[in-house]
């Protein structure tokens, strides 16, 4: 049984005394783009919420920061840090980032050939944002500017 | 929070003419968030793409991921892995309903990882002092 993390994390906030969150539920049928090639000849964009940044780039804050950082997707794997909200989810991929953003697989999934091409520029942003308004206004069509600079085929989202 | 965020930006993607594939543990923000095609991975939140020193298992975990662009037709359906994390000790803490708030401060100054982040951010210009 997976947890629900939804019912849990409102009855926490409710017995801390916080206003009760209102989680997104959509109440439509999702927007759909369909594959225009075969994954083995698609060129492939990233965005990962984990916050994650490169050594020399500004950290995130914590007050439903909305910008993105690009990384490039050959990146040592020395050089990628992570700030976030939930610092405590970040405890493994701090040690091992490819747990949460996963550079060194794509990489080998592109050599393998399973995908085509990765983008040469990947993003992050730190998805502890409260607000749906926010992240509709300023981190996905920020998302959208950069996946469409980098020319993907489509889009790998991960979240934290 | 970070799965709700992933819905939203996968949705206005995928409405701008970008495929999209969520990769996620937690299964019901995505089913409440319906993205366009997501996939579910049942670990502790922080391990999406696989557990920690673990390449064949990252690498099993975002290869099946990847398979949904093909494998999934209709707009919200969620593919699970079969993947096991092994213990399931995990689920009690994730699943409380009480407890403190494990959230860091709501600050607006940059968090770096180490205090040598800053003075490499400085460096390159990206932080001003």
């Amino acid at each position: 049984m997976s947890v629900n993390y939804m019912q849990a994390i409102r009855a926490r906030y409710e017995a801390l005394g916080y206003t009760p969150y209102r989680w997104y539920e959509a109440d439509d049928t999702p927007p759909w783009t369909a594959m225009r090639k075969p994954l083995a000849a698609a060129r492939v964009g990233l965005l990962s919420t984990s916050g994650a940044y490169v050594r020399g780039q500004v950290a995130y804050h914590y007050k439903d920061d909305t910008s993105i950082r690009a990384l490039p997707s050959a990146v040592p794997t020395q050089d990628l840090r992570f700030s976030h909200i939930t610092e405590n989810y970040l405890v493994d991929a701090k040690r091992d980032p490819n747990c949460i953003l996963p550079l060194a697989q794509l990489r080998a999934l592109r050599d393998e050939g399973v995908i085509g091409s990765l983008a040469e520029r990947v993003f992050s942003c730190m998805g502890g944002v409260y607000s749906q308004r926010r992240v509709r206004e300023q981190v996905a069509p920020a998302v959208l500017e950069g996946l469409r600079a980098e020319q993907v085929d489509c889009a790998l989202l991960v979240a934290m | 929070m970070c799965h709700q965020t992933v819905c939203l930006v996968a949705r206005h993607l995928e409405a701008n003419g970008i495929p999209t594939l969520c990769l996620g543990s937690a299964l019901d923000i995505f089913s409440a968030g319906r993205p366009p095609r997501a996939t579910f991975v049942d670990y502790p939140l922080g391990h999406s793409a696989g557990k920690a020193f673990d390449p064949a298992d990252q690498l099993a975990v975002v290869r099946a991921a990847l398979g949904g662009f093909l494998s999934l037709k209709d707009a919200g359906a969620i593919l699970r892995l079969p993947n096991a994390w092994g213990d399931e000790a995990w689920r009690v803490d994730a699943a409380a309903t009480r407890g403190e708030d494990s959230r860091q401060p709501r600050d607006e100054t940059p968090q770096f990882q180490f205090a040598s982040d800053r003075d490499a951010a400085l460096a390159s210009g990206a932080l001003k002092a």
